[in-house]
């Protein structure tokens, strides 16, 4: 039987299992919208406020659910807007089918009213990017689509369909498997390249796991923690690999680069087996590669081979899923003895423990542990900047609690947006956005999105007055001269921002007010005694289905330390 | 810094050119020569790819090559045995009769052919390696003033038996 193409894109969606579409609408989608009105009860529709929110919303539903992410945006600049949060999900390995409407195809070349070139603009960051120019071929892309975006390392699709095509009348088929001849993933394990490994790190005196963020894609906290448990080897991640095992765990040194703990750092210079799994070395783990870990021999598990000696050449290199190489690692495990290697561990420790140290106003150590007392087992979401990377140091992850970040392209505005969309995956799960001034105005306007959609957020909201992680760079590297980085109105006369400014009333918004505006409840905190009521008042709330911001007052001179000073070794920390 | 040579094969489709040579471009490879045209299967093409890197570089830019949807297979070339040639026209104008009987001298001794003429220009057609034609071009511009060139970049194939490149 013949269907529209609009008709066959509903019906992929659903075979799919596809629950919740984030849609905006456009000239080139109505199609497409037109059908999920006919067939209204199959999904969900979040209409967001902008695309670029949209984009991170889908993002945070796949991290939080673990499924592929489904965008549907209209042609020319509600592609355009969607490019932020693919490179996002490229880099961060998040699974997203996006569908972009198209002009029709004999429009296609002529500048068009909202033609763009989407695939050929965002051919650098999507693991898979086709324009459909013929209706038989639909069914076998959108199926493509979905198999490529979740199998091997997982990352972004587009979908360009130009408006014939989805009016256009055609097979009705949508196939169960495809098979690409391009493209196949690696499913199984090298076992002789997978017990070398083991051997090395058997035979080393100062063992050293560093995990990154393919435990959590690959769902392996708990292989990875009994392996390390058996084996009795400490454990370092990076940020995406935050708790990778429970933080509570003994083996546990900390984040180890460019704002990890000294500890972690040491360590790393200091092991002579460093036993990597889900990691791609970016810069901000590795500091200055020669000096990289310079005492060990690597072991390198990951599923992309293409991330397998690129910026640290390795010396025993497994490309595997992290679950299935830790499934037979945790076989062969066994203790070894590493007491005085943990000894020296916990002498860097206490030597610099990880402390932050204020002169005035609240201390974000203490609010993000009681952020994580209050809240419990959750999800936090964070945005880009110092509160994220306090959020990596002090912020406790317990039991199945998890954080999801931008990690690789460290996309500022990522976290209300993200948060909303894992709300959206788990309406039975707790979400707290954490988020600076800063990136918190970049996507606010989503507040609509979030009551309209009924989709409850709690929204932790540092307040420094100041893009605070370039305004930290400018104090120790740029001769303390705060070009651009304050974020209010500065007083007449102060034309050189050579000093921190203090003037309160010349910031805006008020962000309680601007909230008020959406009819949420806005709770300024800035006495230490005030935060755990107003963290209690907000979870109940949450869990009534309201969702409250609080403001927490911090200093503009407070600052994230330990620092490794861009492209510097990680030995070479900033510690005060 | 090292001489390499790729022969891709991938989806003869809209697009798939641009993504391969966008990898170069977009990581800093440095791309010496890309050819590309249809194989015996209409909807494979095959791509010959010259490129200069060192090791670890010419590793990763094969992964990367591999990891693309469109692309089917990676072969490396640079240590087997081909069979390598690159179509080169050259016409060189405003010269005289000792200038063409020149040449004709050039024709012959790189093997190459004679394949048009003119009151004051001749137009010479090569198929030779690509290191091959680089010399017959420096002669060229060494001989006369004025030399108009194009080539296509070199096509490469593994050899049957054993052979010179």
């Amino acid at each position: 039987m013949d269907i529209t193409g609009r008709k066959l894109i509903v019906k992929a969606l659903y075979e799919e299992g596809v629950d919740t579409i984030f849609a905006y609408p456009g000239g080139m989608v109505t199609d497409i919208i037109d059908e999920f009105y006919k067939q209204e009860d199959k999904f969900r529709l979040v209409l967001p406020r902008h695309e670029q929110a949209l984009i991170h919303e889908a993002e945070g539903y796949a991290r939080q659910s673990g499924k592929v992410g489904v965008a549907l945006v209209t042609s020319g600049p509600g592609a355009t807007n969607t490019i932020t949060g693919i490179a996002d999900a490229h880099y961060d390995s998040i699974p997203l089918v996006v569908i972009t409407g198209q002009v029709a195809q004999p429009l296609i070349g002529n500048d068009a009213f909202q033609e763009v070139d989407i695939v050929g603009m965002t051919r650098s960051i999507v693991k898979w990017g086709i324009t459909v120019r013929d209706r038989k071929d639909l069914g076998r892309i959108l199926k493509m689509a979905f198999y490529i975006a979740q199998s091997g390392k997982p990352g972004p699709v587009l979908i360009d369909i130009p408006k014939d095509i989805q009016q256009k009348s055609g097979p009705d088929e949508y196939p169960d498997h495809v098979d690409i001849r391009g493209y196949k993933p690696n499913t199984s394990v090298h076992i002789g390249q997978l017990k070398r490994a083991y051997k090395t790190l058997k035979n080393a005196r100062k063992p050293l796991i560093l995990a990154g963020g393919g435990i959590h894609i690959s769902g392996a906290e708990r292989l990875l923690t009994d392996f390390a448990r058996k084996m009795q080897v400490p454990v370092v991640t990076t940020v995406m690999g935050k708790g990778s095992i429970p933080e509570d765990d003994p083996l546990y040194v900390g984040n180890s680069g460019m704002h990890g703990r000294y500890a972690a750092n040491m360590a790393e210079m200091e092991c002579d087996v460093l036993f990597s799994v889900g990691t791609r070395f970016n810069d901000r783990i590795t500091g200055d590669l020669n000096e990289f870990a310079p005492k060990a021999k690597i072991v390198h598990v990951d599923i992309d081979t293409a991330s397998i000696s690129r910026n640290v050449v390795v010396d025993v290199p497994v490309v595997s899923d992290a679950s299935l190489a830790l499934s037979h690692l945790v076989e062969w495990a066994e203790p070894m003895d590493t007491k005085e290697w943990r000894l020296e561990i916990a002498g860097w420790q206490a030597e610099h423990p990880l402390q932050l140290k204020v002169s005035k106003g609240l201390n974000p150590q203490t609010i993000m542990k009681d952020i994580a007392d209050v809240f419990g087992e959750a999800t936090y979401v964070t945005d880009v900047g110092q509160h994220q990377m306090w959020a990596t140091q002090f912020l406790p992850l317990r039991g199945s609690s998890k954080m999801i970040t931008s990690g690789g392209l460290g996309t500022m505005g990522f976290g209300y947006p993200a948060a909303i969309g894992a709300k959206e995956a788990d309406h039975d799960r707790l979400v707290v956005c954490l988020t600076g001034d800063g990136g918190f105005q970049m996507n606010m306007a989503e507040l609509a999105t979030s009551i309209c959609a009924d989709i409850p957020v709690t929204i932790c909201l540092f307040n420094n007055h100041y893009l605070g992680m370039v305004r930290q760079q400018q104090q120790y590297f740029y001769g303390k001269r705060y070009e651009l980085t304050y974020l209010g109105k500065r007083p007449s006369g102060a034309e050189h921002p050579d000093r921190i400014e203090s003037a309160d009333k010349l910031y805006v918004p008020d962000f309680l007010k601007f909230v008020e505006a959406y009819g949420v409840k806005g709770i300024r905190v800035n006495e230490e005694n005030g935060i755990i009521p107003a963290l209690r008042e907000a979870k109940d709330a949450q869990l009534n289905g309201e969702s409250i911001l609080m403001e927490f007052e911090i200093a503009a001179e407070d600052v994230v330390l330990p620092m490794v000073k861009g492209g510097m070794a990680n030995s070479d920390m900033i510690l005060k | 810094m090292k001489n390499r040579w790729i022969a891709l094969y991938v989806e003869n489709r809209v697009g798939v050119l641009a993504k391969v040579s966008g990898l170069f471009s977009g990581k800093s490879y440095n791309l010496q020569s890309l050819t590309v045209g249809t194989t015996e299967h209409e909807d494979v093409s095959r791509m010959t790819i010259s490129v200069q890197a060192d090791d670890v570089t010419f590793e990763q830019i094969k992964k990367q090559l591999n990891s693309m949807v469109e692309v089917i297979k990676v072969m490396d070339l640079t240590d087997v045995p081909i069979h390598s040639k690159e179509i080169l026209y050259a016409k060189i104008h405003g010269i005289d009769a000792a200038g063409k009987e020149e040449a004709f001298r050039i024709a012959q001794v790189f093997k190459i052919r004679v394949i048009d003429i003119g009151e004051d220009s001749v137009l010479l057609e090569s198929a030779l390696t690509e290191r091959r034609n680089n010399e017959l071009i420096a002669l060229l511009k060494k001989t006369y003033r004025h030399i108009e060139v194009v080539r296509g970049g070199a096509v490469a194939i593994e050899s049957i038996s054993t052979s010179c490149r």
